[in-house]
């Protein structure tokens, strides 16, 4: 493609030629108005004071005779830029006047008409263009008074030019208006198009130049900006996993493969070989889990998991996972107890009740308190080793709690600990994925919302807050209070 | 029992179908959705284990086209897509229960076996399995002589156990069934449920009736067979 061409084919600059021809239009139609506003003023003039001319000349004809109408004619003929003046018998010779000669017929006709004319006065050959009104006078004698049309040629003739002139700028300031704004916006689309082409090709950190001027072209490219941003996350995201996946699931499949090479190795019983076959089950279950852990974080991560969504109560969910993990909590030496208030939520259940549960098998597994260095009260004992299930609503969000009083994760860990495969120092002992929290802070993005970890003195504190369901009355439902009529 | 399997992979396949014919039961192959179309529309089976993704015809639209021509014949989905929503999907289509891959053959056995027995399924108001019964009506629990007090969710495991006494009830299907919940719990929590159940029911008499199987899942039935 040319560069002509390029110019041309975009949008800019073809606008630009739309434009143009409209205003073109404009300007055009506008002249022609005025010009012939213009024509049509000159004329009205001409005519108004020919009208008044012959009212006066037929009276002086009436009062004075012929000879009284051709001296009042020789009088203002001689003016310098009079008007025309002609009086013929009834035979059509002229009697008086400053008109040499005019087109064949005129003076027979009464009334108005446009002629060409030649002054008496005049040397020049050339015909000049009148407006005469002929009347008959008495007797068969004519009068013709007319006007010269020249100042309305002319004036029509400045603006023809000035239309000329103004179409000639108009085409030359809008084509060359066109081809700025045109190379502009090519030159900024072309410098997207670079970034593109780079992003394309492998530079996933490439970002599109964002002017200062703020215009839509900046706009675009912030946005587009901002969804290279996202692009970009999900792609570490992504590789951050695979990254993961190499690392931790390499570690037991190495495992599993030595554990089945040394049954086979060293010939033993067949209690030995089902000891073996069974610990491969388990351990490829251990794996599955964590593959499942992981699809489920990928799929609440991109969002795909808001099909399923729909309208429920967090309470509903809250007392479930409370019923569900209530006699483990028991087993562990822990009480499980829950305080739900109605908290609406539209979401995928499923998901929250996952992400609820994981935090519940958290806080059963870190939450048994630390041995005290000196005996506290029974009350004290009996708080420190309740974990507590919270629902709530908090103006415009819903807050899914877990409250234990166990040994907490220091402050500077907490964020860590929410990403994958993060298991803390202290907790590698245990049994886990190390997915749970990373699990329960992309359903909590999922649905818009975060997962925090606080300081429970001692203890830790993960909480859920996602933003209530919309519409819901933020009050819970008053009853009707009787109106008492004493 | 007779089964029919479609699934392409064939090891898998192949696997499945030795599996079955070891624990006694029937089970034919088809490797691709419009064979196995034909032949589920053909032949009598107990149940159908489809793959959920299949050469020539996909599996939910095998289940579709079977259940628009009338047959109802339970149906099981096996996927790779093992999500909440593809298992919603999979139920909508027609299918009777999910079980996304890998799965273990004692889970998908239990389940199989306990699909086939729902057409003529149990639903009787009153369970028995030995000197233990349960009123479904009444909410009411007795042991021989003596009336037992159950939690409403005891209550809801018991009846689950004792609805399939006699067969094998895995911990995911008692998850599914009982407490409506989809993922997999990362500790024994089942476990804790049936041991406090089993402490209420067991407990305190001669002949236990709610056992472990091992590597499998929980069975009620009467000690003596």
């Amino acid at each position: 493609m040319t560069a002509f061409g390029k110019l041309f084919r975009t949008t800019a600059f073809r606008l630009t030629l739309v434009y143009l021809l409209l205003f073109a239009l404009f300007a055009a139609s506008l002249l022609g108005y005025f010009a012939w506003n213009t024509r049509r003023l000159i004329t009205d003039q001409i005519t108004a004071t020919v009208n008044e001319e012959t009212g006066l000349l037929t009276g002086v004809f009436n009062r004075r005779g012929l000879r009284g109408l051709v001296f009042a004619i020789e009088n203002r003929a001689l003016r310098p830029g009079s008007n025309l003046y002609l009086v013929t018998t009834p035979a059509g010779l002229a009697v008086a006047g400053n008109v040499g000669s005019l087109q064949p017929g005129v003076m027979e006709t009464t009334g108005w008409s446009e002629t060409e004319y030649r002054r008496l006065d005049e040397q020049d050959k050339s015909d000049h263009l009148a407006l005469v009104n002929v009347t008959e006078l008495s007797n068969g004698f004519r009068l013709l008074i007319g006007r010269d049309l020249e100042e309305r040629h002319r004036i029509f003739g400045v603006v023809a030019s000035a239309a000329q002139w103004s179409l000639l700028i108009v085409v030359i300031l809008g084509l060359g208006g066109g081809i700025f704004v045109a190379r502009r916006v090519l030159h900024r689309i072309d410098a997207m198009t670079g970034t593109t082409q780079r992003i394309m090709a492998g530079d996933l950190g490439g970002r599109l130049p964002v002017g200062r001027s703020g215009d839509e072209l900046d706009r675009l490219a912030e946005n587009l900006n901002a969804m290279l941003e996202r692009i970009e996350a999900l792609m570490n995201g992504l590789k951050e996993v695979s990254d993961n996946i190499a690392h931790d699931l390499k570690t037991p499949l190495t495992r599993l493969r030595n554990r089945a090479e040394q049954a086979l190795a060293k010939s033993g019983s067949e209690g030995d070989y089902r000891a073996a076959l069974e610990q491969t089950i388990e351990e490829s279950d251990g794996l599955i889990r964590t593959f499942n852990a992981l699809l489920m974080i990928a799929r609440a991560e991109s969002g795909q998991a808001r099909d399923n969504m729909a309208d429920f109560d967090a309470a509903d969910v809250a007392q479930g996972i409370h019923e569900l993990y209530e006699p483990l909590a028991e087993d562990n030496g822990l009480k499980l107890s829950v305080q739900a208030e109605p908290a609406p939520l539209h979401g995928n259940r499923e998901l929250i009740s996952q992400a609820l549960a994981n935090l519940v098998e958290n806080a059963i597994k870190y939450g048994q308190p630390k041995p005290a260095a000196q005996p506290l009260g029974a009350d004290a004992a009996a708080a420190d080793r309740t974990v507590l299930i919270e629902a709530r609503r908090d103006g415009g969000r819903i807050i899914l709690a877990v409250t234990d009083h166990g040994c907490g994760i220091p402050e500077p860990n907490r964020k860590r600990a929410v990403e994958r495969f993060v298991r803390l120092e202290t907790s590698r002992t245990m049994p886990g994925s190390g997915l749970g929290l990373s699990l329960a802070s992309a359903v909590a993005t999922l649905h818009g919302g975060d997962l925090t970890l606080d300081d429970a003195h001692p203890g830790l504190c993960a909480m859920l807050s996602i933003p209530a369901r919309n519409g819901e009355g933020l009050a819970a439902p008053t009853p009707d209070v009787q109106q008492n009529g004493a | 029992m007779r089964l029919l399997i479609i699934e392409d992979d064939r090891e898998s396949a192949d696997y499945l179908v030795k599996a079955f014919r070891e624990v006694g039961h029937v089970a034919e192959l088809a490797g691709d959705g419009e064979e196995g179309l034909s032949l589920a529309d053909g032949g009598d089976y107990d149940v159908l284990v489809i793959d959920r993704m299949l050469p020539k015809r996909d599996g939910l639209s095998v289940i579709g086209s079977l259940r628009d021509k009338g047959n109802r014949t339970p149906v099981l989905i096996l996927s790779a897509l093992g999500q909440v929503d593809d298992r919603i999907k999979g139920l909508r289509a027609g299918g009777d229960d999910y079980l996304p891959k890998p799965y273990s053959f004692a889970e998908l056995l239990a389940r199989v076996e306990v699909l086939s027995r729902r057409q003529g399924g149990r639903e009787e108001t009153v369970y028995r399995v030995g000197d233990l019964e349960l009123d479904r009506l009444s909410h009411r629990v007795a042991r021989g002589e003596e009336e037992l007090t159950l939690q409403p969710r005891e209550f809801r495991l018991l009846e689950y156990l004792m609805k399939h006494a006699g067969q094998v009830v895995t911990r995911t299907m008692l998850l599914e069934n009982v407490w409506d919940y989809h993922f997999d719990p990362q500790t024994n929590v089942i476990d804790v449920h049936i041991s406090r159940l089993r402490s209420k029911i067991d407990k305190g008499f001669e002949r236990p009736l709610l056992h472990t199987i091992r590597g499998a899942g929980y069975m009620i039935r009467d000690g003596v067979r």
